[in-house]
């Protein structure tokens, strides 16, 4: 009993193997790398680009309703004072 | 200068622009830092972590200025370097050339061989995105299990549970290798 107490403790003081083989194998990123530029500028471009296409960009399903709108307006265009009256 | 800080967390959440480059300005080292730990790769790093602010400042209005903006910032920085790792080829992503590329202490073991590392590196990058993520921090970072369990948003039970199931599936990868610890 007082052997395997020894050994489990011996084992839990060394680590796993395996982890002690990773750690060495990858090795830690030193802490607070030097920043090589500021990021801000290029956070700004992303926000404008997203900005940009979030207002060109259309949803598909209002194109859908979009067309069906004119399909349903073409057929029937007595409908259009209908139409426009609930848009 | 408390009031200050508060008033900052406060103007973000209301989607004020100059509070979040405020935001930006002071926690970008901090995160562009904890992002470099997951992915390993400087330019990687800060695409990354413009994508994370990215993230923030989409969903500035769930964000609660009671809880403090950094370890929100580290949980959202932390998806989205798991996300970049889940996009990567496992043996384009994190191929040895580029772990040299991170500035790293001396002090590795000379008994294990230059072809040992490589092929631990390479199984290590064919592991499931999640259980890398969980022992990079644990394990190589030696990052304790509580902050690891707050960055990825799950308990300190499932971060234990990921870095044994990433050891296990390492070894044996590593055997069937013939490569034993």
């Amino acid at each position: 009993m007082t052997n395997k107490n020894q050994k489990t403790g011996i084992k839990d003081q060394e680590g796993d193997p395996m982890e002690r083989l990773l750690r060495d194998a990858m090795r830690p990123v030193v802490d607070q790398p030097e920043l090589n530029r500021d990021l801000w500028p290029a956070m700004l471009r992303r926000m404008d680009e997203q900005a940009s296409r979030g207002a060109a960009s259309v949803p598909w399903f209002d194109w859908a309703l979009g067309g069906a709108l004119l399909a349903f307006a073409t057929m029937a265009p007595r409908t259009i004072p209908v139409i426009l009256y609930y848009l | 200068m408390q009031d200050d800080a508060d008033g900052v967390l406060s103007r973000f959440r209301h989607g004020d622009v100059d509070a979040f480059e405020t935001l930006f300005r002071m926690h970008q080292r901090a995160v562009q830092g904890w992002v470099l730990r997951i992915v390993r790769e400087p330019s990687a790093a800060e695409d990354v972590t413009i994508e994370a602010f990215w993230r923030m400042h989409q969903a500035h209005a769930r964000f609660d200025p009671e809880r403090g903006f950094e370890p929100w910032a580290r949980r959202i920085a932390t998806h989205a370097a798991l996300d970049w790792l889940r996009r990567q080829k496992p043996e384009s992503g994190m191929a040895p050339e580029l772990w040299d590329t991170v500035p790293t202490p001396a002090g590795s073991d000379p008994a294990i061989s230059a072809e040992v590392r490589r092929k631990i590196v390479q199984a290590f990058a064919r592991l499931p995105a999640k259980l890398r993520v969980a022992a990079l921090l644990a394990v190589v970072e030696e990052r304790p299990h509580k902050e690891v369990a707050d960055a990825l948003g799950i308990s300190t039970g499932a971060v234990k549970l990921r870095v044994f199931r990433a050891l296990r599936l390492l070894r044996k990868d590593l055997g069937q290798q013939g490569i034993t610890p």
